[in-house]
């Protein structure tokens, strides 16, 4: 691909983002590459504005989701998060990911839930505000790694979350 | 997901799930953790004076291969000496599990996290000598 999703959309390549621009940029490109557009065209251009639709909306995706636009970023610079294969993590983190663990298997009831999914959030905003400060002013990218990687515990844990409120809810 | 028998009985009846005394200078604490899927692993082991692992506990939070992948381990720690349990490969893990290969992470984990406990226990025993 020789276009960055960035370059797609006409933004910065930056963490910090316009969502705003983006969905407008968003909606201009799908409007361009509508296959109603099409209708008549050749089929190598039937296939060219199919295959721009799917980049933006994986560009559209990618860039929308903070966890995910903080990996784009790494992922630009050729730099690899090892959230497969590299299994060290501050020994503080993973107690504290524990112990949430725990929070959400004892809970009695929804409102305890509730108190530890603002935590939770709490978290995942400091967590990205330091992957900001990484990426866009410090250029640290050891330590935006470092947060990537946390934030995609924190992505699991609150998708937990919201199934264990679910179940206390039924 | 279609999960092995065995997968199924550590996961059903988990090995030696617990805690052992972390400040206990014979207890090694391994901790890991897998980003892509949020698994978290505790792992401890205990040796005799002998340097013999004469107990293994564990507390995965995570699917059901890092939780039997866990569970496995502990059963083959025991009675090991740390150079043996060093020897200790993610690739048998997952052989004796029937692992996919989108859940060989989670024997990776299980691996990491006995080299994490014996790194801390061998630093606990230096510091004390």
């Amino acid at each position: 691909m020789s276009q960055t999703h960035f370059q797609l959309f006409n933004l910065p390549q930056t963490f910090a983002i316009d969502l705003a621009a983006l969905d407008t940029q968003y909606r201009r490109l799908q409007s361009e590459v509508h296959p109603d557009r099409f209708a008549s065209a050749s089929d190598a251009e039937k296939r060219q504005s199919l295959q721009l639709a799917t980049q933006a909306n994986d560009a559209y995706q990618t860039l929308k989701n903070p966890l995910q636009r903080g990996r784009y970023l790494l992922q630009l610079k050729g730099i690899d998060t090892l959230e497969e294969s590299n299994t060290a993590m501050p020994t503080v983190f993973l107690i504290q990911q524990m112990e949430w663990r725990e929070t959400i298997e004892d809970a009695q009831n929804v409102a305890q839930l509730e108190v530890l999914q603002q935590e939770l959030r709490d978290g995942t905003k400091a967590l990205q505000t330091k992957l900001e400060a990484a990426l866009d002013q410090n250029n640290d990218d050891k330590a935006a790694t470092e947060a990537v990687r946390q934030l995609s515990f924190m992505d699991k844990l609150l998708t937990e979350i919201d199934s264990a409120i679910e179940q206390h809810d039924n | 997901m279609a999960y092995s028998d065995k997968v199924l009985d550590h996961y059903e009846n988990p090995r030696n799930v617990g805690v052992l005394d972390k400040n206990d200078d014979h207890v090694g604490t391994g901790m890991v953790g897998a980003p892509a899927c949020g698994d978290v692993m505790k792992l401890q082991i205990r040796v005799n004076d002998d340097g013999v692992i004469e107990d293994a506990k564990f507390k995965t939070y995570g699917c059901g291969s890092a939780i039997a992948s866990s569970s496995l381990v502990t059963e083959w720690l025991k009675g090991k000496n740390l150079d043996q349990a060093m020897t200790i490969k993610n690739s048998d893990i997952a052989e004796e599990l029937a692992l996919p290969p989108v859940k060989i992470h989670c024997s990776v984990l299980a691996e990491d996290a006995i080299k994490a406990a014996i790194a801390d226990l061998k630093q606990k025993q230096a510091i004390e000598v």
